[in-house]
């Protein structure tokens, strides 16, 4: 029996007195497509910080193929094949399209830190970039200043930057926020193209988009998974009704 | 697969050759051992301040403490030099400045270790304590520094290849502008490395360079231990150069001078620090020489660049090159004509304040010839004229700058219909 691609045990955060993740257990097997849903403030982001080492757990085990990768560093684990994007776009202002994408696979190549080689004579460096570029649609960009791009576009480099180094075990986090209609429909399609014999989590308010993409869904509830399982089974489990109607009443 | 671009494409070649025979003809154009002394230091500045620019320009990294290994690979350059006079070890004065750059990368390791933990504010500031830390240290030390009166030696040992001794001049102000021109070609080598490319990632983004599998302090090491030879080349070029070194090229003074060497030429191109250096020393060297207010100067130079054009001198460069491609460039003639008036104004007002008064200070007199007129600062109608004129050419300045700003515009306009 292989070892499933991402596992948490455990897993809990505290800020302070605060906890915003509580006991979380997943099981995401390769090649699945899995969302993380819930409520705004449920810890879903905090998750995926905790996952790629942005931020410390407080107590659990964090396993990535099998290996446990609680206590390693974002590069470390990165190096492994776990990639993520961000909520917030986070790509190289100052750097083309060109060079983010380039940037981004260099050490999957094993270029490292190397200070002798040539870069722009590194092949196969600027073939797979421009792969990717043209995956993510991005082709007449390519040698445009990030911070230039439109909105959607910056938001389909942050992607080509997750995916870039060849990672197979990728974290989107809300990769269609702020997005129009139709800008939401294409990045769903890309998502759907790039992550192509990957394992992908994403956390998604879009339930559209959810829906549409996810193998799987979990349900985050003030940092607690309150159910598992297909979207089909999601939609009809009571306690996820209970949670969201119960949020909106709350509201109410 | 496509063949990766040539190395040397015919731009490339004519600008490195148009490099590379500026500073080995520059030497013909006058006999004086003061232009010769001058090229020597803009071609040891030019490797300096580009190697404070692979910090703050390429990797983000505000030093306050780059003299430090400029300093060090001096004294250390300083002291192989004194152990080849004593024939202790045989190294050809040719490859001195190797040893203070490796002086200064052995430096960058130790120092670079503890710098570069943290990036921001908190480099800057340790690279501060630790210039600083390093400066006092060199007066304890005497016997590495040389104490109060430095370090000196000589560095005429004999006839070394072809010939060459350095005794004159001009031989070793070839010596420099070689070491020079490598060291430019190698960081501009290195600026186009993978490491080159992650430095920039790594500038923009430390966090998210960690989520593309770099670690960002490994690359900001890996930096300041690279540019650490670099100054410490300069160092050793220095040192040879003068034949003394004393404490102060390791002092915050130096550091201050790199950091406005940057600024003024630009950090954002690679040649920006080149400019900087230029223009730097020569007004060092030259204003140094016509008026003991020369520092004021500089601050002023400084405040103007960082208002004006926080680009630097390399952004204006570039800016009115793009200008001259589309050919608009010509349109803007007239706007600027009009506006050097106003600017010689404030220039002429602001200079004749400043050297009067730096000569009441020095001398307990007001007085100034200038070109056959007598200025006088203890005289009303002296300050009348001059806060007149400044008063006038700031008005005017403010009316022009309208003009220059709405053309520049209007160029900009035509530049980017012609793209579309």
């Amino acid at each position: 029996m292989t070892a499933p691609a991402l596992r948490l045990v455990d897993v809990s955060k505290s800020f302070g007195r605060t906890e915003i993740v509580r006991d979380v257990n997943l099981e995401v097997s390769r090649g699945e497509r899995h969302a993380i849903i819930g409520p705004n403030g449920a810890g879903k982001s905090t998750l995926f910080n905790l996952i790629s080492a942005r931020f410390p757990v407080s107590s659990g085990r964090i396993e990535l193929n099998g290996d446990d990768i609680t206590s390693l560093r974002a590069f470390e684990i990165n190096r492994r094949g776990l990639s993520r994007s961000f909520q917030i776009t986070n790509i190289f202002h100052n750097l083309t399209v060109f060079d983010n994408v380039r940037c981004a696979l260099l050490w999957s190549l094993g270029y490292r830190y190397s200070f002798w080689r040539r870069l722009s004579a590194l092949a196969d460096a600027r073939e797979r970039a421009d792969e990717v570029i043209q995956r993510i649609g991005l082709r007449r960009r390519r040698d445009t200043l990030a911070s230039t791009l439109s909105y959607a576009e910056q938001r389909a480099l942050e992607i080509g930057v997750t995916l870039a180094g060849g990672a197979d075990v990728v974290l989107l986090d809300e990769p269609t926020a702020g997005m129009s209609r139709s800008e939401t429909e294409e990045a769903v399609a890309l998502i759907r193209r790039v992550s192509e014999g990957k394992t992908l989590v994403m956390v998604e308010h879009d339930m559209g988009v959810v829906f549409g993409l996810a193998d799987r869904i979990s349900v985050l509830v003030y940092g607690r998974i309150i159910a598992t399982g297909t979207p089909a089974e999601i939609r009809a489990n009571p306690a996820v009704q209970e949670a969201y109607l119960g949020t909106s009443r709350a509201h109410a | 697969m496509k063949p990766p671009p040539p190395l040397l494409t015919a731009r490339r070649l004519l600008m490195w050759g148009g490099y590379l025979a500026l500073i080995l003809l520059a030497p013909l154009l006058s006999r004086s051992g003061y232009w010769l002394s001058l090229l020597s230091q803009v071609a040891i500045m030019t490797v300096f301040a580009l190697s404070f620019n692979m910090l703050l320009g390429q990797t983000g990294l505000l030093s306050f403490g780059h003299a430090v290994y400029y300093g060090l690979g001096a004294m250390i350059t300083m002291h192989a030099l004194i152990a080849v006079n004593q024939h202790v070890v045989p190294i050809p004065v040719t490859l001195l400045p190797l040893v203070g750059g490796l002086g200064g990368l052995v430096f960058g390791v130790l120092l670079g270790y503890v710098t570069t933990r943290r990036a921001g504010t908190t480099f800057a500031m340790i690279s501060l304590g630790i210039g600083e830390m390093v400066a006092a240290s060199s007066l304890m030390f005497p016997a590495f520094s040389g104490g109060e009166g430095g370090l000196s030696s000589n560095r005429v040992i004999g006839k070394g290849w072809f010939g060459i001794t350095y005794g004159p001049q001009i031989q070793i102000y070839y010596l420099i502008a070689l070491w020079g021109f490598a060291c430019v070609v190698a960081m501009y080598a290195l600026a186009h490395t993978p490491l080159g490319r992650i430095a920039n990632a790594v500038r923009d983004n430390p966090e998210r360079a960690e989520f593309i599998g770099y670690n960002p302090q490994v690359v900001r090491f890996l930096m300041v231990v690279l540019a650490g030879f670099f100054a410490g080349v300069a160092g050793g070029l220095t040192a040879l150069n003068y034949e003394i070194v004393t404490s102060e090229s390791l002092h915050a003074y130096t550091s201050g001078l790199v950091i406005m060497m940057a600024f003024v030429g630009g950090v954002g191109y690679f040649f920006g620090p080149i400019l900087g250096a230029l223009l730097i020393t020569v007004l060092q060297m030259a204003v140094s020489s016509l008026t003991a207010a020369w520092l004021f100067y500089f601050g002023l130079l400084f405040l103007v660049v960082v208002l004006y054009a926080p680009g630097g001198v390399a952004s204006v460069v570039v800016e009115h090159r793009r200008l001259w491609h589309a050919g608009v460039l010509g349109r803007l003639a007239p706007a600027y004509l009009l506006a050097a008036l106003p600017v010689l104004l404030v220039g002429a007002g602001v200079v004749a304040v400043v050297e009067t008064v730096y000569r009441l200070m020095k001398e307990d007199s007001a007085r100034l010839r200038v070109l056959g007129f007598t200025l006088d600062a203890s005289r009303g109608l002296f300050w009348v004229a001059v806060v007149a004129a400044i008063a006038l050419g700031m008005l005017l300045l403010r009316k022009v700058a309208r003009t220059v700003s709405d053309e520049r515009h209007r160029a900009y306009a035509t530049l980017r219909q012609e793209r579309t």
